[in-house]
This record gives C-alpha cells, sequence and structure tokens, in this order.
C-alpha cells in the first residue's frame, strides 16, 4: 500500500471528527504559537536594545558609587571632584582617554504653562564628546557656562516636547525655572533612538554646567574638600586598554576610599560591554523560561495526541479487524495510524506558525518601536518538532493497532 | 458423543479435482479462567475446488471458529491447514495476510463495511493492500457482477441490507480468491435479499468455478448447495452431498415443517429439531 492512501485514509477519519481533531491539536498550536511569538519577540528585543547601546561607543567605562558587597563596610564614601581630576591626570591612569563628570540633582522644572520632574544632569562640558552626543540646536554647555556658574540649560527633545508641546520648537533664549531658579535655553539635543529603552527615554534630559548643580542647587562638599560626583563617564584611550583603565581606576580609587579588603569597594566600574553582557543573561534566562513553557504545552500537547489516537484507534477496532481479514498487514495498519497522528500534529503546528504569526502582529502593533517579525528558521523548527510529536506519540496507539489480531478485533463491540 | 456419518478419508487418487481445503485433526480450545472451552476437537475436511458447500450445526457448536480459522482470521491450538498446498499453521502475521488478500474472501454475516465509504472503495480496499493498479475499473467489475452498478457512490447508509451484503461480496471477490468464505451471510437478511445473495454464490460457483464455503442456519438455504457438513459439540457429525440442489430463485420456500422432513432426514440424530435453526 502506498503512502498516498495511508494519507487519503487518515484524511477520511480526521474529516469526520473535525471538531475533535481541532480540540486535540490545541496543545500543539499554543505551544508551537508560544514559541513563534515568543522568539520574535526576543529577537525583536534583542536587536532593539543592541541598537540602542550602539551610540554609546565601545570604550565607554561609567563609575558610579555603590554600596560594597562584602557587609563589614557599610558606609559610602562619594565620590569627589578632587577624585575626578586626579583620573584625568595621565599620570595618575594613562589609560584613561576623556573624561566627564555628572551631577544629578532631582529638580522640579516649570516652563511656560507645565511644570515636570526629573532629575537635571549637571556636566562638565566634555559631556557630548565623552559620550557622542550633539546638540540639534544651540551649543551645549561650554568651559565660561561652568567657570560662570551660569545658569544655562540644555534641553532634550522630550522636555522640549513636554513643556512647548511640539519637539521640534526652537526655545533658544528662552527661560525655564529649575527648582525656583531662572535658566536660560541654550540649547536642544539631537534626539536619541529607542525612545522608551532599558535606559529610560535618553531624551528626557535637562543638562546644566556642573558648578551650577553643585553650587546653587545642592550643597555637595565632600571631605576631601571637593564636591560630589555621581557618575564619571569615561573614554579609555582605546578598546584594547578598557581593561587596563579599569584597573588603573581601582588602584587610584581603592587607595583614595581606603578599602584594603575584597568586597569593600563602595563604587562600581561598568563597561558598556559587561552591560550588554548582563542584558543578554536576562534575555538568556528570560528565552530557557520559554523553551521551558514551550516544551511543556507541547509535551501536553502531544499527550492529547496520543491519548485520542489510543480513542480512536480503540473506536476503530473493527475497523481494523477488517481491514486486516481483506489483507492489510501490520505495518500497513501501523503506517495508517501514524500518518493519521502526523497529519493532527502538523496540523497542530501549521496552526501554531499562524497563531505565532499573529502574536507577533499584533506585538508589533502594540509596541511600534520593536520591530518584529517571524524568522523562516522558527516555521522550520516548528513543523519539524510538530512532526516528531507526532510520530514520537503516535507510536504506541498504531503499534497498538497493528499487534490486533483480526479475529479478536472483529468481535470487539 | 457419537457420529452417525463418517466422511470416507482420502479422495481417489485418480481424482481431477485438488482440494483447495485440507484440514487435519484440527483443535480449537479457548482458556477462559480455570475453564477449558473445546470449540473445535478434532476435525478433517477436506473441500475440493469449484465445490458450493453449506456448514449446519446447532448453536456453539463451533461453526464459526471453524469458518475463522478457514479465513486465516484466527490459528488453531493443534492440527494443520493445507490452503492450496500451503500449511498455513506455520505462516508469518505478515504472510498471513497475504494469503487472507489474495486466497480468500470473507463475507460476514454484519456485513463489516467502513462507515462514510463509498461502495466503490469498499470493494477496491482487498485490492489497495494487494498493490494492484486500475482498481476502480476491477471495483467498477464487481460491483456490477452483484448487480449494484448504479450503487457505486452509495454509502452503507443509503444501502439495504441485502444491498450492503453484495457490497460485501463484492469486495470479497474482487481480488479472484480461491474461495469465498461467508459466515451466516443471510443471517441478518429477509429472505427476498437471502435468496439473491444465494442467486450469486450459485451464480459465482457454477460460471467463474469459485469454492463457496458458508455457515447457515436454514435449511433451505442449505438445500442450494451440493454438500451438507454438520457440525455439534466441535465435531463433525455428517458430511453428504444434496441430491436435488434447489436453484435460488427459481422455487417457492416451502413451509417450514415441511423442509425439515425433506432436506436432512438422514443427517439429524435424533436430538432436539430446534438445536439446528
Ligand atoms: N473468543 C472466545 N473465547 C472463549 N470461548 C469462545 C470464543 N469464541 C467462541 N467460543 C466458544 O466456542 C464455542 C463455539 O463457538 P462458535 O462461535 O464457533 O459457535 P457457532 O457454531 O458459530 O455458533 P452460532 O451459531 O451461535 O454462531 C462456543 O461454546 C463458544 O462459547
Ligand atoms: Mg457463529
Amino acid at each position: 500500500m502506498n503512502i498516498g492512501e495511508s494519507v487519503r485514509i487518515a484524511l477520511d477519519g480526521l474529516l469526520t471528527n473535525r471538531l475533535r481533531a481541532l480540540l486535540t491539536t490545541l496543545g500543539i498550536i499554543i505551544g508551537v504559537g508560544a514559541v513563534i511569538g515568543l522568539v520574535s519577540l526576543g529577537r525583536g528585543v534583542e536587536n532593539f536594545i543592541a541598537a540602542e547601546f550602539q551610540g554609546l561607543g565601545s570604550n565607554l567605562l561609567f563609575v558610579f558609587s555603590s554600596a560594597p558587597a562584602n557587609g563589614t563596610r557599610t558606609t559610602i564614601q562619594p565620590l569627589s571632584t578632587i577624585e575626578a581630576e586626579a583620573l584625568d591626570n595621565p599620570s595618575v591612569a594613562p589609560s584613561v582617554g576623556q573624561l566627564s563628570q555628572e551631577f544629578v540633582v532631582p529638580a522640579l522644572v516649570v516652563g511656560e504653562a507645565v511644570s515636570i520632574q526629573l532629575g537635571v544632569s549637571g556636566v562638565t562640558p566634555n559631556w557630548d564628546d565623552v559620550r557622542s552626543w550633539t546638540t540639534d540646536k544651540g551649543a551645549f554647555i561650554s568651559a565660561e557656562d561652568v567657570d560662570s556658574t551660569a545658569r544655562v540649560a540644555v534641553l532634550g527633545t522630550t522636555v522640549v516636547e513636554a513643556i512647548y508641546g511640539d519637539k521640534t520648537f526652537d526655545p533658544v533664549g528662552r527661560t525655564i525655572r529649575i527648582n525656583e531658579r531662572v535658566f536660560t535655553v541654550i540649547g536642544v539635543m539631537a534626539e536619541q533612538g529607542g525612545g522608551i529603552g532599558v535606559l529610560g527615554d535618553q531624551n528626557e534630559i535637562i543638562f546644566i554646567p556642573i558648578s551650577t548643580a553643585q553650587t546653587r542647587m545642592d550643597r555637595a562638599r565632600t571631605r576631601d574638600g571637593g564636591y560630589r560626583v555621581d557618575i564619571l563617564n569615561i573614554q579609555a584611550v582605546s578598546e584594547d586598554r578598557m581593561d587596563q583603565a579599569v584597573r588603573e581606576i581601582e588602584a587610584y580609587l581603592d587607595q583614595a576610599h581606603a578599602i584594603t579588603f575584597q568586597g569593600e569597594q563602595d563604587y562600581s566600574i561598568i563597561s558598556q560591554a559587561e552591560l550588554l553582557n548582563s542584558l543578554g543573561s536576562i534575555t538568556g534566562v528570560l528565552t530557557v523560561f520559554l523553551s521551558l513553557i514551550a516544551g511543556v504545552s507541547l509535551l501536553v500537547g502531544g499527550i492529547g495526541i496520543m491519548n485520542i489516537m489510543l480513542v480512536s484507534v480503540t473506536e476503530r477496532t473493527r475497523e481494523i479487524g477488517l481491514r486486516k481479514a481483506v489483507g492489510a498487514r501490520g505495518s500497513d495498519i501501523m503506517l495508517q495510524f501514524l500518518i493519521e497522528s502526523v497529519i493532527l500534529s502538523a496540523l497542530g503546528g501549521a496552526l501554531g506558525v499562524a497563531l505565532g504569526w499573529l502574536l507577533t502582529w499584533i506585538g508589533g502593533q502594540l509596541v511600534p518601536d520593536l520591530t518584529l517579525s517571524v524568522t523562516g528558521d522558527a516555521v522550520v523548527l516548528a513543523t519539524v518538532v510538530s512532526t516528531f510529536i507526532g510520530v514520537f506519540f503516535g507510536l504506541y496507539p498504531a503499534s497498538r493497532a497493528a499487534k490486533m489480531r483480526p479475529i479478536d478485533a472483529l468481535r470487539f463491540e | 458423543m457419537f457420529k452417525l456419518f463418517k466422511r470416507e478419508a482420502a479422495p481417489p487418487p485418480s481424482s481431477e479435482p485438488k482440494a483447495v481445503i485440507d484440514v487435519r485433526e484440527i483443535a480449537k480450545m479457548y482458556k477462559m479462567g480455570d475453564v477449558e472451552v473445546h470449540a473445535l476437537r478434532g476435525v478433517n475436511l477436506k473441500i475440493m475446488e469449484g465445490e458450493f458447500v453449506s456448514i449446519m450445526g446447532p448453536s456453539g457448536s463451533g461453526k464459526s471458529t471453524l469458518m475463522n480459522i478457514l479465513g486465516a482470521l484466527d490459528q488453531p491450538t493443534s492440527g494443520d491447514y493445507f490452503l492450496d498446498g500451503v500449511n498455513v499453521s506455520r505462516l508469518s502475521e505478515s504472510e498471513l495476510a497475504r494469503v487472507r488478500n489474495k486466497k480468500i474472501g470473507f463475507v460476514f454475516q454484519s456485513f463489516n463495511l467502513l462507515k462514510r465509504t463509498s461502495a466503490l472503495r469498499q470493494v477496491e480496499l482487498p485490492l489497495m493492500y494487494a498493490g494492484v493498479s486500475g482498481r476502480q475499473k476491477k471495483a467498477k467489475a464487481a460491483l456490477e457482477s452483484v448487480g449494484l452498478g448504479e450503487r457505486l457512490n452509495h454509502l452503507p447508509s443509503e444501502l439495504s441490507g441485502g444491498q450492503q451484503q453484495r457490497v460485501a461480496i463484492a469486495r470479497s471477490l474482487v481480488n479472484e480468491p480461491a474461495m469465498i468464505l461467508a459466515d451466516e451471510p443471510t443471517g441478518n437478511l429477509d429472505s427476498r435479499s437471502g435468496t439473491e445473495v444465494m442467486q450469486i454464490f450459485q451464480r459465482l460457483n457454477r460460471e467463474q468455478k469459485i469454492t463457496v464455503v458458508f455457515v447457515t442456519h436454514d435449511p433451505w438455504i442449505a438445500r442450494h448447495t451440493n454438500r451438507v457438513i454438520m457440525l455439534r459439540d466441535g465435531s463433525i457429525i455428517a458430511d453428504q452431498q444434496v441430491k436435488n440442489p434447489l436453484v435460488a430463485g427459481a422455487s417457492e420456500r416451502p413451509s417450514l415443517a415441511d423442509e425439515m422432513e425433506e432436506i436432512l432426514q438422514d443427517a439429524y440424530y435424533g436430538g432436539q429439531q430446534e438445536e439446528y435453526n
């Protein structure tokens, strides 16, 4: 007997029980749909994150205060301008290229008609160089602004939109009030990609001179006679001297903060690569978790198929007997039921691909920032896996059918 | 247990026709827990090519058990069964499937047609498992030969009992088997449909020389065959030629009482008549 006949018989069997066939494959449909939907979502997020970090530059390091890992030390000595200037000195840290200091002040910003709450960043004039950002209108904070503790501000586009209602509006020359003090807008940053990413909205930002932030907005003195600094944005001289730069920074700060034991460090150094890696491990955990869910639902789907195939074999015992009586061999019967279960699960796989595609499409509509698409390899994988499930879980019912003795099968009530 | 009649052992060596069925000391025993049921107790039987044989006997006498063994659907507990000279009791499961497919056409009391399958497809089934080509043409011819040329695409639910049984007969003969075995083929039919089925069997036997063996409880039906074999308690108690076989549809069915009188006077052993019905 040829495969074509077996397929026809199997299809006949399934078509007479359409609803049951559909319900049986539901497990597979959901499993495959979930896998495809989640895989494309995961890929979309990954691409999105990668794109967001692309602008950061690959030789960036961030240094900021953090609680020591080791509980024996509980005090945190803040980073200071004195330390920052020392690290900027090539004789102290030769692998450090450019260094920009950043001091963040929580502030209430009042524009013409609206007020918003955000962290205002006091920065040194080279911040835009270190981070490779540019202004779209006007100019960035200058050295004179810092020297004169000028009350000037550079806005991100989200802030422009919040205050003036239109992010293309040119506010240069206008004034805003930050924590009750009047500032003149001198520039607008070019819009940063990503929007609402893992880094937060990078366009929701206001830059002012760091001296203004440290002296006028806050009394941020430190014990060494400098001012407090929240973040050091550092460019290593080159990408291959990143590790060296980290060691130099650690050597200096460990001494300045009197750190003698590993784990007592009250600061952290993070590179962009590490940031990407930690995000990667988050998506890795997510992937494992999702695969687990998918695996379980495929297993449940497979058991559903096995169950319905056993029912089908029992229901059709007399049919099996008759087929054997007119000359069907065990292998013919085996093939017939195997093909039936493969068709069932492949059908589930196909509908699952459709469901996954639908989920992906809906996801894309809900979050327009993510470019989501179902990839060919996911479809191939789904097809292979569901066919395998059909064979694997159909094997036992089919071999039960094949082993029936014709006379027992014919007598079955 | 006694035997009234014992058939002569082997046929004379000069005889032309060869044995299609040659059964030697076949026994069948079912174990039901501690109880052993002896459905067949050493049956010897030879049926020649082209014979038209009916098997009768009280309920539970082992008729179906014998037919199932003859049809290679079941294996005997002991004894040998030569079908066309091949010892069927020694064949593997897939060889048996081939024997059932090529050599035997089986007709059941309950038709055993597949639901939701057209008459044509039912008849194509044995051809399909034989892997032969031109199935549709052959199946159509078989259906035409049983007078169902106009019902090719009917489903079983759209056919009368007699028509369904004729589809089953077409299915049994489509592979041109050496013999057709039928276990009470007229049992579920009214007498008119039964007569139609008998006409078909007689014609197949007469025109195509197909060996036909069937089980019946009806002495009138049995009178249409050439030879009647009587079973009782798993043994053959009578085996005789019918003197003047009836032609199906040619004569009126007599009253049951007359019928009993006429057909099997010398086969009765004196038990209750009802046992034979
Ligand atoms: N599968 C089985 N298991 C146990 N006993 C069985 C089985 N099949 C048949 N028998 C027994 O074997 C004996 C012969 O049964 P069989 O079906 O051959 O009788 P039969 O002559 O065909 O009767 P009927 O005229 O009622 O069809 C009976 O006693 C029956 O109970
Ligand atoms: Mg019976």
